[in-house]
């Protein structure tokens, strides 16, 4: 669907789209600038843009005061392994409600996402006690569980939405040929659904990199992720912008680079169903 | 040979002893500066005991949350845990705290200021250790003092305050005569209007335990703040706490203000504050005729909770980490400014110290303060900006932000302070007063 | 065509995720509602006994309550309301012809990927900061008086905060459904002369109602459970209370469990009165 536009309009819509893009993208970038400044200068009036002594001190403080790589080691292995798991679960889930869909599809599916309002405040209670219970607490093992029940009604749902989209017939014809079902999954199914199954681990991936309720509540050391990072530099005695900013661009600098490079997946897996 | 055995099964138990306490103790930390400090010092504990130090450093709010879950359900997941003096009397008569009456000599327990051992002690015994403790006091600019023709006090009036700060307010040049908290919470605003009602002859609740927001000292009280604030305060000062106040102040554009006594080795910090060298301190505030002044009373101490499979280990800890030699060791390292404030009378007696400006003024705020006697009138409660039963936290949050609409303009301090009174009086009557 | 055969090999599949899910969802909701028959106060000892229906009545006739709810359901639909309208236009201002498409979207993208406790703490300290902030400077700048945004403007900031979060998710949904679009038929439209606003709402939009749809299902989910944007900037002063703020300051900051749990069944009951609401529209508009 290539549209043919006149150069100047071309112009007018860059234009446009970029100054809309940078104001959307601002608070991000200024965090950044900020991470390099002193305090003082964070907080100067009026405010410096770019010509100001950069300096590298307030991450050299934060790594000194913090051990980063074990809370990003911890996010990374907390949001990849509930992800996974997530997906483990929801595949076949998925791809029973999409291919062999009965009257009550429909609402199983939408039960699932009702589960999703349960008030997490609310339970921290009686879930902290069952965690004591379990042994659970502080355990990358529990916050993975907790945190793969939370997505994985979302996880079923854009499953569901792109198996819908694989043609029924080839399934059939396949099974016409003699395929088992194992290998009607292996063959057929899987690389038709790889893209889907890519957006949907990616969307997963960063909910759950951003999940601050219950990884704060349920760690202490050996668990806590960068939410838990981000917790010991917001808001302590004095000043505090460039520090904060520094920590902040660590917490979310991995995810915004990921999320870059795999954008076009992305984009793709953020249909749930949207576009037939 | 009898003897002899039995030193023998004594030196092995001591060894065996020994090698057993090697252990790894988790501490739960506000992410105050000296919290962050002595993060560094930790490994001259592990040198000395061979016990290895894991922090989880939380901001105040996820803190206290944390902390509480923990201890109430026995979650177990801390050794130590960094609480303050409305949590330690609360959980010492639960019996979740490690009673800390067998330190040791050494440590000299009965150096801890008498204030700071009382709020945090439960019947008698000390169930927590400060490591540092402070009151409140008033800060101001000694240039803008004298620019605007007033000597400030060492005791002044919260009339006298009034006036300077309508006297130094510069609106042009983005001066305000005064800042202070309005930001809701109980810890924040809450805890700053609560002195100041003090200081003008008011009480929580009187002896049956029935609120007072109904009387006219609270009235008076609001309504002076507020008009206070709207002379002569900073735009927003409805959502100022402690750190927006404290920057306003490092950038020279207060007056005067009046806030925790830590806050004078940071508004003195030549590094941070555009304002080091012309900061004066006096003691906060009392109404004309009022025999209370607005001094807080609050110490970031370390507890025990019991259950703890570590307890000898967080024992010696919390000896390192509250003792005389902990202090000494900053000043070494860091200077006397920053060392752990408020905590032992020693240090107020030793004469590196007496050369820090504010170190005075900080003593006497505290000696200034008592937990027991918060009021002019009699009180059932201790604690002199918190109450110190377990439904205060909850109630003062809800009291502390309808206080703060009112400084945000939205509702008349009557309407603030009838919300508050019924609002109180409702929960207390819940909660089986 | 389903056979018997397959129908229990379906249901075998889906077995885990359903066993999985309602383990997940039973067993908070039992001890929610065991606690919400109970007085829970930790701090005074735990478990005080059964008060029967003691903490419904409190947590309703609070004065709190309506207000709390009202607060929920102006977040969720201010932020639903911006998010869509501006996500429609920006998802269109994207799929226009353009140099550098590709890193427009990734700066659209950008905000979907910070933690909403760093975001809130960003726009709280560095914009709405009504000394520092540079919204501050910027109404200096222009003369005007700085507002303090959390205290006097406090619904319309958290709204902001949350849109400026929630609306690169809209965008990308929208655009993806917008590419879909049959370019013959708006083509053939434009043709025949139809002006832009006409082809918008006429061709455009019907084809983007699935879309919308989605878009206000999946953040309503997550809209009504928000909770770290109000912690940091506001505590919950100011009108700013929702729901599951309330719930939280009742469960840990008054340490009342029961009270707490009677406001979490509330809570679930309010998501699912909205939950059958747009399922309805949803379940609809999915069959299509």
């Amino acid at each position: 669907m290539a549209r043919t536009v006149t150069t100047p309009r071309k112009l007018i819509n860059t234009a446009f789209a970029w100054a809309v893009g940078l104001l959307i993208f601002f608070p991000i970038l200024w965090t950044i600038l900020t991470s390099f400044k002193t305090e003082a200068q964070a907080i100067a009036s009026p405010p410096i843009f770019l010509n100001f002594d950069w300096t590298l001190e307030n991450y050299a403080v934060v790594q000194e005061r913090s051990n980063y790589t074990r809370f990003l080691w911890n996010s990374i292995i907390i949001a990849g392994g509930s992800t996974l798991l997530g997906v483990i679960v929801a595949v076949p889930a998925a791809w029973a409600m999409a291919f062999v869909p009965s009257a009550r599809t429909k609402d199983i599916l939408l039960w699932m996402l009702s589960t999703k309002m349960l008030p997490a405040v609310g339970v921290l209670y009686p879930i902290y006690l069952l965690f004591i219970q379990l042994g659970l607490l502080d355990s990358r093992a529990g916050l993975v569980v907790v945190l793969m029940l939370i997505n994985l009604p979302i996880i079923v749902w854009m499953l569901y939405t792109y198996f819908r989209e694989i043609p029924g017939d080839i399934l059939e014809a396949a099974r016409m040929d003699g395929a088992t079902l194992k290998e009607e999954i292996l063959y057929i199914l899987t690389p038709m659904a790889v893209p889907g199954i890519a957006s949907t681990v990616l969307l997963n991936f960063i909910l759950a990199w951003n999940e601050a309720f219950w990884t704060l509540n349920l760690t202490a050391v050996d668990a806590a992720p960068l939410t838990a990072f981000i917790a010991s530099y917001s808001s302590p005695e004095g000043l505090f912008f460039a520090k904060l900013s520094a920590a902040s661009t660590m917490a979310i600098a991995p995810i915004l680079i990921l999320g870059w490079f795999s954008q076009k997946q992305l984009v793709r897996g953020l249909t749930f169903g949207a576009v037939k | 040979m009898y003897l002899k055995s039995l030193l023998w099964a004594a030196s092995t138990t001591a060894l065996m002893a020994g090698a057993a306490s090697a252990e790894t103790i988790t501490i739960a930390t506000v992410n105050n500066g000296d919290m962050i400090r002595i993060q560094k010092y930790t490994d001259k504990f592990t040198e000395a005991t061979g016990h290895e130090v894991e922090w989880v450093t939380l901001e105040e709010n996820v803190l206290r949350q944390r902390v509480t879950t923990d201890i109430s359900t026995k979650g177990g997941q801390f050794d130590i845990m960094t609480i303050g003096m409305y949590e330690t009397p609360i959980w010492g008569a639960n019996g979740w705290l490690v009673p800390l009456d067998d330190l040791s000599a050494e440590y000299d327990v009965d150096d801890i200021l008498p204030a700071m051992r009382g709020g945090l002690s439960h019947d008698g015994t000390l169930y927590a250790a400060p490591f540092y403790g402070e009151s409140s006091m008033v800060m101001y600019r000694t240039d803008l003092m004298e620019k605007a023709g007033l000597e400030m006090p060492e005791a002044p009036t919260w009339q006298f305050i009034r006036e300077a700060a309508a006297k130094m307010t510069d609106r042009e040049n983005d001066i305000n005569g005064i800042c202070l908290r309005g930001k809701a919470g109980w810890g924040e605003g809450g805890a700053f209007i609560t002195v100041t009602a003090n200081s003008f002859g008011a009480r929580w609740f009187d002896e049956d335990w029935k609120p007072q927001f109904d009387q006219p000292e609270w009235k008076e009280a609001l309504t002076f703040f507020v008009d206070m604030m709207n002379e002569s305060g900073p735009a927003g000062y409805a959502t100022n706490g402690f750190n927006e106040n404290l920057s306003l102040f490092q950038q020279g554009k207060c007056g005067m203000w009046i806030d925790a006594t830590v806050a004078a080795s940071f508004v003195t910090n030549p590094n941070d504050s555009t304002v080091a060298d012309k900061v004066g301190f006096a003691l906060a505030p009392n109404s004309e005729g009022v025999d209370k002044r607005a001094n807080w009373l609050w110490a970031w101490a370390l507890a025990i909770p019991a259950g703890t499979q570590k307890e000898d280990a967080a024992k010696q800890f919390i000896e390192w980490a509250t003792s005389k030699d902990y202090i000494e060791l900053v000043a070494e390292n860091e200077g006397w400014a920053n060392v752990p404030p408020g905590a032992r009378q020693s240090l107020y007696d030793n004469p590196n110290y007496k050369d820090i400006p504010f170190a005075q003024m900080t003593l006497k705020s505290i000696l200034a303060a008592d937990p027991e006697n918060c009021c002019v009138k009699p009180t059932p409660y201790t604690g002199i900006q918190f109450v110190a039963i377990p439904e205060f936290a909850g109630i003062a949050t809800q009291v502390s932000q309808e206080f703060s609409a009112v400084y945000a303009g939205q509702q008349s301090v009557d309407e603030a302070l009838a919300k508050a009174q019924a609002f109180t009086a409702e929960e207390m009557e819940a909660a089986g007063y | 065509m389903a056979t018997q055969h397959s129908r229990s090999v379906a249901r075998l599949m889906m077995a885990p995720a359903v066993v999985l899910l309602l383990g997940w969802m039973l067993v908070p909701l039992t001890m929610t509602l065991y606690f919400s028959f109970k007085k829970y106060l930790p701090l005074r000892g735990g478990d005080l006994g059964w008060v029967g229906f003691d903490n419904y009545v409190r947590f309703v006739t609070s004065s709190s309550f309506w207000p709390a709810v009202q607060a929920t359901l102006v977040i969720v639909g201010g932020v639903l309301a911006i998010t869509v309208v501006l996500g429609i236009l920006l998802a269109l201002l994207l799929d226009q012809p353009m140099w550098g498409q590709g890193v427009v979207r990734i700066l659209v993208i950008a905000p979907f990927f910070v933690m909403p406790t760093v975001s809130a703490l960003v726009w709280k300290n560095m914009f709405m900061d009504p000394v520092n902030g540079l919204f501050a400077h910027l109404w200096r700048f222009f003369g005007a008086e700085p507002i303090s945004w959390l205290s006097e403007a406090s619904m319309p900031s958290i709204v902001m905060i949350v849109s400026w979060q929630w609306l690169p998710f809209a965008t990308l949904i929208l655009l993806t459904a917008i590419q879909s679009l049959d370019s013959e038929q708006l083509e053939a439209a434009e043709m025949d002369g139809a002006p832009p606003l006409k082809r918008f709402f006429f061709i455009i939009l019907p084809h983007l109602s699935r879309a919308i749809t989605i878009v206000i299902l999946i953040q309503t989910i997550f809209l009504l459970s928000i909770f770290a944007e109000i912690f940091v900037t506001t505590g919950g002063a100011f009108g700013t209370r929702t729901l599951t703020y309330l719930i939280y300051q009742r469960v840990l900051e008054s340490q009342n469990v029961g009270l707490g749990s009677a406001g979490g069944v509330y809570a679930i009951i309010l998501a699912n009165i909205v939950a059958i609401f747009l399922m309805r529209i949803v379940g609809k508009n999915l069959d299509a």
